[in-house]
Order: structure tokens, then C-alpha cells, then sequence
């Protein structure tokens, strides 16, 4: 096609499984960028690339097996091509080349709407391994499109497929069942209109008409392949029988699933700590930094206390996502990650849940925000829903420091009763309720929830595949950026209404209050009376500030549980991050930063109620706020990247109010009980 | 009439009719088309899942869905000319 046009679109379409993605890398490389379409929470994957003085502007669409779309991915793929407002000038068809039968249904479909193609047939080195022979010439002649044999792994055929992108063109060949169409839908007078009909209303004669054409089409494959197509009698598949016979066997096919899972555990809990501590640090520099270069005043609070601060918690999650999408990557590209949901569907699908649901599940034990976003493997709609709704019920690793403040008080003098450890027992106990309610919640939901996608596990296994290094590393850095940006900027907001909570007041007297301590401070004789007037100080501000409001008017909502204003202001908080809930306790009882929490224990443990002068932290009141904890949605990351993957805030409303109508009633429940 | 979810591992069979029409939509762009020969791959260590080898390739599918598959069973001695293509 030659075209004035200094912008040519060209779509990729293609099967799943085709090797569209790694072809898409080899075009643009770095070139790319991810969106969204418009309305669903399909990735869009776009990007460009320079051809002989010409620029084109290429999109991934998704992976789909026919016009005839069966899921919101599909549904999506199959729009694009169509669409009116975005015009595709060229289609490029990708074709697994030793999958050929299957592959062509897509691609007669494709060149029946009478677009421009190209046809590709990718991964040729694995046909080539297998012994099959395509006859280029005569497919080119018989699909009458140009016809490029490609090896996108190792970029064989990537110039010879610009090439036949400039000489693209569309065919006259017709492989529809025109006679049926004339038969059941007379007033769609071309496949295009046919197609489009799918999506205006339902229309009868349909479905009778998929089914004739799609089995018309494969007795016109089956001619090409015999015409086009040499192949050994039996196609060796001695590998791939070994491997699944090894990764699908009754024991070892489940010991190296749970070997994976804790690989990942390990390094999404422990080796991502040390980047995460770097980027506190680092982070904790520049706030000094700034705080010290620019003159004090609000300016100054709000771009290091507000601003900073929430950047910093927004970086922090990069190495946890980096990592865990590092091997999630390798699981897909190797074809692994079909057969763990092969060996695992029986048991999840019982739950309402996926065999692909267990990786983020298991994730979560680290943060939900990089498992919330992994679900995007899970390619069933509702499975998907239902795993991002349960994940943050899993107990998260910033719900440890509050864990163990909290089960340090209650166990504190008592002696361990031989090998059993009652705090390493009650710890252990809220991870497993953590559990038991994703997957109690995920079964409620699997009933609950009303999809007009069907559910079905038909799906294909790939065979194995070195994994590649642009692939993985592509879509790490994809997932890095689509966070910084997507759900960072609502992060990014909470945390500076936050900081304005906590760091405001609306009382005006609270300027003397502040100069008074402050004359009190330059005057005290030694360091430590000075911390203690300035920790004590931190502790009026937060009381008098908006937070410390809020918290005091929460207290009859929250007494019932226990708590008192204190716990309130912590509570809230807490939504920039549940660890955060040791730190404010930290300021209220000015013990310092809460990086020692043994003082903090103590001051706790010494604290009495100020209505009932009893202990104001007594085993009520702990398992209770434990309970809470476990249960809360108190995390404003977790609920920003729900809405980033569902594109709608009904979801993380839903976990929001659940999660904590839950955590509510348990620990009215128990505390209700035990006091 | 045999469905494909009574096949034990390494049976081949050809399929002969569907019995659930959205899900018979689904198997023919899958490629499993009336007349297609088949094997039984693999069998998911709990049972269910199964895989079946069909043109070429390895398609994993319930039972549930298997059961919607009439198959007719290609006996054992007559396996030696049979090609999955």
C-alpha cells in the first residue's frame, strides 16, 4: 500500500499464545506505551517505529481466536479493527506457524472484512524444528495477501515484514459462507456488516451462522493446508509430554508449584527489603534536605510532609511489584503458568476463584498492590473480580509491626508454655484467618456476583518456551510505570489530604500553645527534656488537628469495640499505610518516632482507660483492634489499584465497605464477648 | 453415546456431535470439529481437568465440558494409522 499519509495505524491480531507480544516488542522495542480502552480494563499496548521515511503507529490488540468474540478481550480486539473513529490502514494477521490450522480461522476471518493484510507467520524456527514445511508462495497465491515468515525470538523477518506492510493489500479471496448469509442474514449484505450486527443487538440466526461459517471456513483451511503444507506423519512432542508429565504429576507437579510460590514469597517479602529500605532512606534525605533549603512555613510542610512523603510511599512499592511481575513474566513466557491452573482449577474453582488466582493470593502475604495488579493473567472476568474483592483480606506485611505492638502487650510477662509459643501461635492464627476469610468472602461472592460473560476452562496449552529477555523485562518496566502513574496519582492525592488532616487545626489558639512549648524547648537545660517537650508537643498538635477532631467525633461509632479517640486518630491514619498505626500511636503518647516500640509497649501497658480508670489495653481491647486489623480495608494504595484494574470505583467502594463492615462486626463480636 | 470425559488416558476418539450449543461455538474455533480426531493427554492430578491433543496442539477443558463432546472411540489396534493433524 502506498499512501501519502505521513501516519500509517497497522493493528496486530492474532490467537493468544501467537507470539504477537514478543513481534510487537521486535517492531517498536522501547517505542511503546500502555493505556486503556475505553470502558473496559483490556491494556491497550501501543507504539511506533520508522520504516523508509514513513511513520507507523502500530497496536497490540488483544489476543482473540475469532471475529465472533466470547470475552471482553476479545470483544475489545474485534471493535478495534472494525472502529470507524480510529481507522486500521493495515492489519497484520500473526499466525503460529506450526499451529497453522487453527490459526487460519482468525485470518480468513480478518481478510473478509476487506481490510489491507499481512499475514505472518511467527515462530517459523519452532515449525522449522518440527519439520514442517510451508509453501509461502502458494498460501500468498491462495490467501492472496502477502504472506512473511518470521522468527520474532530472534528477529528473523522483521524487515521483510515493514516490507510487506508497505504492500499490503486486500485480498480477493472469499472465504465466508455467503450462501448461509443469504439464508439467515439477508439485510448483513458483507461479512463486515455481519460482524458488526453482533454488537447492535441480539440478533437471531447468529449463532446457526457462526457455526455454519466457522465450519465452512475449516473445509477451506483444510484445502490450503493440503495444498500449502508439508508435515511429518507424528510431530515429535516427546519435550513437551515429559515436561508435563513432570509439572503436572500427582506429588512433584504440586511440590514445584509451592517450590515457585515460595521462591516468589521470599523475594517479594525479603529481597525486596532492601531496595525498599534504600528508597526510604533515600527518601528520608530529601525530605531533610528540602525541609532545611527552603524557608520554614507551610510551603515547606506541604511539599516535604505532603508531597514527599507521599511520593515516598508510592516508590516504595517498586521493587515489590518489579519482582513479583519479573517471575510472573517468566511463568507466562515459559508456558508454565497454564499448567499450575491445569493442576490447581479443581480445587479453586470450588471457591469461585481460578487455578490463576493462587499467585496473587499467595502475593499478598507481601502487598496487595502488586498482586491486585498481577490478576491481569486471569483472563475469566468474574475470577478475576473475585480475586482482586478477597486479596486484601490476606494479611499483608504492613500489618505485621501492628501485629506484633499489639500481641506484645497482650503476652507481655506470660511464659511460653514449652514448644508452643502463645505469640508466635496468635500471629500465625491471623494470617490463617486472613486466609479463611479471601476464600470464605470469594465463595460468598462466586454467588453473588452476576456475569453475562460464560464460565468456562477451555483453554489451550502452550508448548514450553526459553523464556526472553525483552519480554520479561518489557513488561516489568510496562507494570513499574502503569503504577507510578495510574494509581500513584490517587495516592498521591490521599496522602496530601492526610497530611492536611493530621498536620492542620481549626482551633486558633493553637499558634500560642505551639510558641509556648517552643520558648519552653529553646530554654530546657538538657537534650532529653528538649525531646520531651518536642514529642510532647507532636502529641497536642495531632490531638488538636483535624484528625485528632475526627478521631474524638468517631469515638461513639468505635467505643462499642473498645476503642477509644486515640485508636480513632491512628485508624485513620492508617490509610496511608496500616504500619503507620504504630507511628501515631508513637506521636499521641509521645514515645518518640516509633522506632522503639518498647517504650511505646510500656506506655501502653501503663495507660488507663480515662472514663473507667481500668487498663486501657486490655485483652479485650487488643483482640479486638487485632481482629480489626486483620479484616480493616484501611489501605489507600490497595483501594487506588483496584480502581486502576477495574476502571471503576463501584469495586474498591464494594472492598472498602465490606472489608471494614466485616472487620466491624468481628470485633464488636469479640470484644463484646471477652470484656 | 460416549462423551469425551469417560476417555482414560492416552484413548483416541473422533468427535462426532455437541450437545451444549454455546460451548460447541467455543470448540469449533478451538478446532475441535466434528469429525476431528482426538487423544486424551493428560488427566489434572485431581482428576479433572483434562487435556486432550487435538490439530496439533494441547486444549485443557473440564469435565463438565468434555461431557458436552460425543466422541466416538477409535479402537486401540486400529491407533497405528491414526494422525493428529
Amino acid at each position: 500500500m502506498s499512501s501519502p499519509n505521513p501516519h500509517i495505524t497497522v493493528a496486530l491480531i492474532g490467537n493468544p499464545n501467537s507470539g504477537k507480544s514478543t513481534l510487537f516488542n521486535s517492531l517498536t522495542g522501547l517505542n511503546q506505551k500502555t493505556g486503556n480502552y475505553a470502558g473496559v480494563t483490556v491494556d491497550k499496548h501501543y507504539g511506533s517505529f520508522k520504516f523508509k521515511g514513513i511513520d507507523y503507529k502500530i497496536t497490540d490488540l488483544p489476543g482473540t481466536y475469532s471475529l465472533y468474540p466470547k470475552s471482553i478481550d476479545e470483544q475489545v480486539a474485534c471493535k478495534a479493527i472494525l472502529s470507524e473513529k480510529n481507522p486500521v490502514d493495515v492489519v497484520v494477521i500473526v499466525a503460529d506457524s506450526s499451529n497453522l490450522k487453527r490459526h487460519l480461522l482468525l485470518a480468513t476471518q480478518v481478510i473478509d472484512l476487506k481490510k489491507a493484510c499481512v499475514l505472518v507467520l511467527n515462530m517459523i524456527d519452532e515449525a522449522d524444528k518440527n519439520n514442517i514445511t510451508i509453501y509461502q508462495n502458494e498460501l500468498e497465491k491462495l490467501m492472496d495477501v502477502p504472506v512473511v515468515a518470521v522468527d520474532s525470538r530472534n528477529k528473523r523477518g522483521i524487515t521483510e515484514l515493514k516490507e510487506a506492510i508497505i504492500k499490503a493489500k486486500v485480498s480477493d479471496s472469499i472465504f465466508y459462507d455467503f450462501e448461509k448469509q443469504a439464508q439467515l442474514l439477508p439485510e448483513s449484505n458483507s461479512y463486515k456488516k455481519v460482524i458488526e450486527s453482533q454488537f447492535h443487538e441480539n440478533k437471531s440466526g447468529l449463532k446457526e451462522f457462526e457455526l455454519a461459517d466457522n465450519i465452512h471456513r475449516f473445509s477451506k483451511i483444510n484445502y490450503i493446508i493440503a495444498k500449502c503444507l508439508k508435515q511429518p506423519v507424528q510431530i515429535d512432542k516427546s519435550v513437551t509430554q515429559k515436561l508435563d508429565a513432570f509439572f503436572t504429576h500427582k506429588i512433584f507437579g504440586f511440590a514445584f508449584f509451592f517450590l515457585i510460590l515460595f521462591i516468589i514469597f521470599q523475594f517479594i517479602f525479603f529481597v525486596a527489603e532492601w531496595p525498599m529500605t534504600l528508597i526510604e532512606e533515600g527518601f528520608a534525605q530529601l525530605m531533610n534536605f528540602t525541609s532545611n533549603l527552603l524557608p520554614k512555613g507551610q510551603l515547606n510542610d506541604l511539599i516535604v510532609n505532603g508531597i514527599l512523603a507521599g511520593l515516598s510511599g508510592i516508590v516504595i512499592f517498586v521493587p515489590q511489584i518489579a519482582l513479583l511481575f519479573l517471575f510472573i513474566a517468566i511463568l507466562e513466557d515459559t508456558g508454565y503458568m497454564a499448567r499450575a491452573s491445569f493442576i490447581l482449577d479443581k480445587i479453586m474453582r470450588r471457591f469461585g476463584l481460578n487455578g490463576k488466582s493462587v499467585i496473587p493470593m499467595v502475593s499478598s502475604v507481601a502487598c496487595a498492590v502488586p498482586s491486585i495488579m498481577s490478576t491481569r493473567t486471569i483472563t475469566n472476568w468474574k475470577d478475576r473480580i473475585i480475586t482482586i474483592l478477597v486479596t486484601p483480606l490476606i494479611s499483608c506485611s504492613a500489618r505485621l509491626p501492628v501485629y506484633t505492638l499489639l500481641i506484645s502487650i497482650m503476652f507481655s510477662g506470660k511464659q511460653s508454655m514449652g514448644f508452643f509459643n502463645y505469640q508466635g501461635m496468635v500471629l500465625m492464627s491471623m494470617y490463617l484467618l486472613g486466609f479463611a476469610a479471601a476464600l470464605l468472602a470469594a465463595f460468598v461472592l462466586k454467588h453473588l456476583l452476576k456475569t453475562n460473560e460464560k464460565s468456562y476452562f477451555i483453554m489451550e496449552l502452550p508448548v514450553y518456551r526459553k523464556p526472553q529477555l525483552q519480554t520479561v523485562s518489557i513488561l516489568v518496566l510496562s507494570k513499574v510505570k502503569v503504577f507510578l502513574f495510574d494509581a500513584g496519582k490517587i495516592i498521591l492525592a490521599i496522602s496530601i489530604v492526610l497530611w492536611f488532616l493530621t498536620s492542620h487545626t481549626p482551633s486558633y489558639n493553637f499558634e500560642n500553645v505551639e510558641k509556648g512549648y517552643q520558648i519552653a524547648i529553646a530554654s530546657a537545660p538538657n537534650d532529653s527534656l528538649k525531646q520531651n517537650l518536642e514529642a510532647q508537643l507532636q502529641s497536642e498538635k495531632l490531638e488538636a488537628s483535624y484528625a485528632g477532631i475526627l478521631g474524638k467525633k468517631m469515638e461513639p461509632v468505635i467505643h462499642p469495640l473498645g476503642f477509644d479517640w486515640k485508636i480513632g486518630i491512628a485508624l485513620i491514619t492508617s490509610f496511608a499505610a496500616r504500619e503507620v498505626f504504630v507511628g501515631t500511636m508513637a506521636t499521641i503518647y509521645s514515645s518518640g518516632d516509633g522506632e522503639n516500640t518498647e517504650t511505646l509497649r510500656e506506655k501502653l501497658m501503663a495507660e488507663k482507660n480515662y472514663k473507667t480508670r481500668e487498663p486501657a489495653y486490655s485483652n479485650a481491647v487488643c483482640w479486638s483492634l487485632l481482629i480489626f486489623y486483620v479484616f480493616a480495608m484501611q489501605c489507600m494504595s490497595t483501594l487506588a489499584t483496584t480502581y486502576r484494574e477495574t476502571k471503576h470505583w463501584k469495586w474498591p467502594a464494594i472492598q472498602l465497605v465490606f472489608m471494614t463492615g466485616l472487620a466491624y462486626l468481628s470485633s464488636l463480636i469479640i470484644y463484646q464477648v471477652l470484656s | 453415546m460416549r462423551t469425551l470425559d469417560t476417555l482414560i488416558q492416552g484413548q483416541m476418539a473422533t468427535i462426532i456431535d455437541f450437545t451444549d450449543d454455546f460451548l460447541s461455538l467455543k470448540f469449533i474455533e478451538m478446532g475441535c470439529l466434528p469429525g476431528e480426531k482426538i487423544r486424551l493427554a493428560n488427566i489434572a492430578p485431581l482428576g479433572d481437568p483434562i487435556a486432550i491433543e487435538v490439530s496439533g496442539y494441547l486444549l485443557s477443558l473440564r469435565k463438565q465440558e468434555a461431557a458436552t463432546i460425543v466422541v466416538k472411540l477409535i479402537p486401540e489396534n486400529t491407533i497405528e494409522s491414526c494422525v493428529i493433524s
